[in-house]
């Protein structure tokens, strides 16, 4: 019996992953939306694809407590958000408030500054 | 009981292995996405989209990803001929993937350009070559592993390998959810 459910786990999530994949390729090839909402929507049904093949695939957070593969997982993933939109945020801010190529140029003709 | 326990301790092993992976890919992704406009009048991303064959890459991988399911079930069920003929298939099937990669990455090359060529490319370049890399190393796996599986039988060992193996290729395919999503679609955008 739990054999049997098992199979049906990775007929599960094989069916999800592939109505997430299509549907996001769907969306981004037809542009259903416009920049910003499609972007939230492709990320959102990515993560969703990630929660489906981890719990059907992967099997997480099926095991006996204490769920450390669980743990291990969300403390790796915290890290992960940090790095990840930390850089962007940073890297972005920094792209926004770099002083735009004529006004160097205009400032290196002034001062008579030579690359 | 004893056999039980250690075993749990490899897989939690292997687990804690794979989250590190997946903090490197994360730090290849945070690069990529800070540096995917600097092209330096290079190939964009929006060119080198081809999106019919990287939606026909997914889904290959994600086969291949339930098609290892498929080998696991049989494991389960002590179903030797078909445990070795889905682990098969799935090789083949990760082998069409990397060579879809590799078709990719030689077009781009053989326009002239190359990871020299932009801080763009080369974040592209190291990021799916990456997981490129990580697909070819799991096909080694697989063959060795079959050809274990052939001929020393399923031994306890053995089996513990193929479950090993078939976190590695799920995790992989996670990873290509998001290369997916988030270095190929949403250069379309």
């Amino acid at each position: 019996m739990k054999k049997l459910s098992q199979l049906k786990s990775y007929l599960i999530g094989f069916i999800l992953s592939l109505l997430f994949t299509a549907t996001s390729y769907l969306l981004v090839v037809n542009q259903i939306f416009s920049g910003g909402i499609l972007i939230t929507v492709i990320l959102g049904l990515g993560i969703l694809q990630l929660l489906v093949q981890l719990v059907f695939f992967l099997h997480l957070g099926q095991e006996s407590k204490p769920r450390w593969h669980l743990i291990f997982f969300i403390s790796t993933v915290f890290i992960i958000l940090i790095v990840v939109v930390g850089s962007i945020w940073i890297m972005d801010n920094l792209n926004y408030n770099m002083v735009p190529q004529e006004i160097n140029t205009y400032i290196m003709e002034k001062e008579m500054i030579y690359k | 009981m004893e056999k039980h326990n250690s075993d749990d301790k490899v897989f939690f092993g292997f687990w804690v292995y794979l989250m590190t992976d997946l903090l490197m890919f994360a730090v290849l992704f945070a690069t990529f996405a800070v540096l995917r406009n600097n092209t330096f009048g290079g190939i964009t991303i929006r060119e080198i989209f081809d999106p019919p064959a990287v939606l026909t890459e997914t889904l290959i991988l994600l086969t291949s990803s339930f098609v290892m399911g498929l080998a696991i079930v049989s494991l389960n069920y002590k179903k030797k001929f078909f445990t070795i003929f889905f682990l098969i298939l799935t090789f083949i099937l990760g082998l069409m993937f990397l060579e879809m990669e590799f078709s990719e990455f030689i077009h781009i090359i053989e326009q002239g350009y190359s990871w020299q060529t932009s801080a763009f490319l080369s974040s592209f370049f190291t990021l799916v070559g990456t997981h490129g890399l990580h697909i070819a190393v799991g096909l080694i796996w697989m063959g060795i592993l079959v050809a274990q599986l052939l001929r020393r039988g399923f031994t306890t060992g053995n089996l513990r390998k193929v479950r090993l193996l078939s976190m590695f290729w799920h995790f992989l395919d996670i990873v290509w959810i998001f290369i997916f999503t988030i270095v190929y679609l949403m250069s379309g955008i």
